[in-house]
């Protein structure tokens, strides 16, 4: 560090009594590599697999999955009604719903966690590339989650699937598969993602979580006491939008025959987490830690 | 090196730290020493980019912070020891700092060895007390290897022997030629360790200087000298002879007064013609600490009041006089004045001027701390300190229940001399000391 003292307008005389030259200076024998976005991952990783909340959220997840889908499905099993004809897949649909929250709350604990304990300063500071934190913390979120609801959802419909092929219940055709597993799995991982960068922007585990469960929950039960008939229009896209409306399309029974259609509800969500991330990103570059 | 021009922030109408200027050089311990609120914490999160300065700039090795190539391997800082998922264990914690910046995990091992936490690395940090955290800040600090690093309060709650370790660590950090920036309130601590020192309050700088200097330039010798207990007589003659004779004289609680300005000798010469006797006449030296004090206490931010607990106390006899505040520090009159030569007789409520002395140039933006200081101490201890007035002050004291146990404790009021004395003394030592030291 041989830097020279550059002459400061406001300072009249350097001190004295300085002990050593500036041009000591220390190098340290550990060989300095680039980093790059794998170094970030590599730590988001380690970050999400050695918290007990991430295992608490994933395995109610599971549980909620796995239980009610299976749990419904013996009940349609055991009745004397037969399916007539429809396809098991959307029996699925009442444990995914719950079980998004669980991916909601991992989403948003992800970043605003490290917030809540002040973590985020020791991050930001070993890696003052803010932009990068937050896309590793993305890639990682996002892939977790996604693989951890496709084979969720994957092995509940085949489960579904056999389990009531005797029982009038139709073989689904290939597309029906793929909206129910890897369709609904892309949704609920974008669901959680929009929530992490929620709480990259709110700072607050609480109060980013609440934020997203009213997103999730509000508008439906909003639109349940709508009941003025000037109102209807606005009560049919809120019923049509909402994100258990949403969820339900990718198994095909959806609320209303109108809205959004077959892969509609993954558009609407990765153009309104794509919005987030960018403005999680600005934010995050903009503001102070 | 740490490099720090003109650097300010503002949070809202709040200026933390103003038009602050100082290096911080390699191979040396520099210690950052304010008051609490001052701006120390504030000023280390603009070093490391966490918090952009609403104006100037501050540079590690000529780059700010965030254009640093692998700044964790460049600086190493530890900014809140509580900044961690208490969920992790302290090797996890460290591991994934040590991906981020591409440090091989055995170095982690290396550095839970470091700071004696090998036992405990596999536990989750939520269990670990005060003075484990600060270790595994420090641990996190010294991960990469760098060759700056910062501390910002790292002996807090550690026990003496950790204490011990840091301020050891410290020293050999800077041995090996690495730049050591650690920030403190206790100025004890940071004479032991510290080899510079930069002061700051109110986010203004008070001190760049050696801790050599600093100790020459503000540890004041002084005379302790007491006239006859009761004789108030005689110690306001002895008072007014040693003003006339160029001392400065300040009343100490105990009735006894601080002279400088005079030596011992001349004292005693001057007491013998005014023919006054005296019980002690001793010579004595401000420490660092009170030096400090000293300094900081007009930009002291959070200073007690008198428990006053007013309205709940049964009224005072007559006669009694409300206690006084524990007599102590931070009250105005009780530090040592500065060493005679730098002591200019001036102008209470002068602006203080800029960091390093210089007059405030043209056009720079208006200090916002430059309105007048607030009136000289009247001698009433605590005056300073107390907004409201005390209630036990009125003049109409209302009759009471003499066994009052407050009256036993309260102590004489000071006299009207004390604050003659004590008014004479400028009220902003603080500002014109930076100002004198230059």
């Amino acid at each position: 560090m041989s830097t020279p003292q550059l002459p400061m307008p406001q300072q009249a005389a350097p001190a004295p009594s300085w002990h050593t030259a500036p041009g000591a200076s220390y190098t340290s024998p550990i060989p300095v590599v680039r980093t790059h976005l794998g170094h970030a991952i590599a730590s988001e990783w380690t970050k999400i697999r050695t918290v007990r909340s991430t295992i608490w959220t994933i395995g109610v997840f599971l549980f909620l999955v796995f239980g009610l889908g299976l749990l419904f499905t013996f009940v349609v099993a055991a009745s004397d009604e037969e399916l007539g004809g429809d396809s098991a897949l959307p029996l699925g649909f009442a444990g995914v719903l719950p079980g998004s929250i669980c991916v909601i709350t991992l989403g948003v604990l992800t970043t605003a966690s490290e917030y809540g304990t002040g973590l985020i300063r020791t991050t930001m500071t070993a890696c003052p590339g803010r932009g990068r934190v937050l896309v590793s913390k993305s890639i990682v979120f996002f892939t977790l989650a996604f693989v951890v609801t496709l084979v969720a959802t994957s092995l509940v419909a085949l489960f579904q699937v056999s389990i009531l092929e005797g029982h009038g219940g139709r073989q689904p055709t290939g597309g029906e598969w793929l909206k129910a597993t890897v369709g609904i799995s892309l949704y609920v991982a974008l669901l959680g993602l929009l929530s992490l960068l929620v709480g990259s922007v709110i700072r607050h585990s609480a109060g980013a979580i609440t934020l997203m469960i009213g997103l999730v929950l509000a508008p439906l039960v909003i639109a349940l006491f709508l009941f003025s008939s000037s109102l209807e229009g606005v009560r049919q896209a809120m019923f049509e939008y909402s994100i258990p409306n949403q969820l339900s399309i990718f198994y095909d029974n959806s609320l209303s025959r109108s809205g959004p259609d077959g892969w509609d509800p993954l558009w609407i969500v990765l153009g309104v987490t794509a919005v987030a991330f960018a403005g999680a990103y600005a934010l995050l570059e903009k503001r102070d830690v | 090196m740490i490099e720090a021009v003109g650097l300010t922030k503002r949070y809202g109408d709040k200026t933390a730290v103003h038009n602050l200027s100082f290096q911080v050089r390699p191979g040396m311990v520099t210690g950052f020493l304010g008051p609490n609120g001052s701006g120390k914490s504030t000023t280390m999160r603009m070093i490391l980019g966490l918090d952009n300065p609403t104006a100037g700039h501050v540079t590690i090795s000529g780059h700010p912070y965030r254009r640093l190539p692998n700044a964790a391997r460049h600086v190493g800082a530890l900014l809140d020891a509580k900044a961690v998922h208490g969920g992790r264990s302290a090797r996890n914690h460290l591991l994934s700092l040590a991906q981020l910046s591409g440090i091989p995990p055995r170095r982690v091992d290396e550095v839970l060895g470091v700071v004696g936490l090998q036992d405990v690395a596999k536990r989750r940090s939520k269990g670990f007390s005060l003075g484990m955290g600060q270790r595994l800040g420090i641990a996190a600090a010294l991960l990469g290897d760098p060759q700056v690093l910062l501390f910002d309060e790292p002996v807090n709650g550690l026990d003496p022997e950790g204490i011990l370790w840091v301020r050891n660590l410290m020293r050999s950090l800077a041995a090996e030629g690495r730049t050591v920036f650690v920030s403190s309130h206790l100025m004890s601590e940071m004479a032991l360790t510290a080899d510079h020192l930069v002061v700051i309050g109110r986010g203004q700088l008070l001190s760049d200087m050696s801790v050599r200097d600093f100790i020459s330039a503000n540890s004041a010798d002084f005379a302790r000298v007491r006239t006859p207990e009761g004789d108030q007589q005689q110690r306001e003659k002895l008072s007014s002879a040693l003003t006339e004779a160029g001392g400065h004289v300040l009343p100490e609680q105990s009735g006894a007064l601080r002279v400088t300005g005079l030596p011992l000798p001349r004292i005693s010469d001057l007491a013998h013609s005014a023919g006054v006797r005296l019980w002690e006449l001793s010579p004595h030296q401000a420490s660092l600490e009170e030096a400090y004090m000293r300094m900081t206490q007009g930009a002291v931010d959070y200073r007690s009041t008198t428990d006053q607990k007013a309205g709940f106390q049964q009224p005072l006899p007559p006669g009694a006089l409300p206690p006084g505040p524990v007599p102590g520090q931070g009250q105005p009159g009780w530090y040592a004045p500065p060493p005679p030569q730098q002591f200019a007789p001036g102008q209470p409520g002068q602006p203080p001027a800029g960091p390093y002395g210089a007059p405030t140039p043209a056009g720079a933006p208006p200090n916002p701390y430059a309105q007048p200081a607030p009136p000289a101490p009247q001698g009433t201890p605590g005056a300073q300190g107390q907004a409201a007035p005390n209630p036990y002050a009125a003049p109409a004291q209302p009759p009471a229940a003499p066994q009052q146990p407050t009256a036993e404790s309260a102590e004489p009021a000071p006299p009207a001399a004390d604050a003659v004395a004590s008014a004479s003394v400028p009220a902003d030592l603080t500002k014109r000391d930076s100002e004198d030291n230059r």
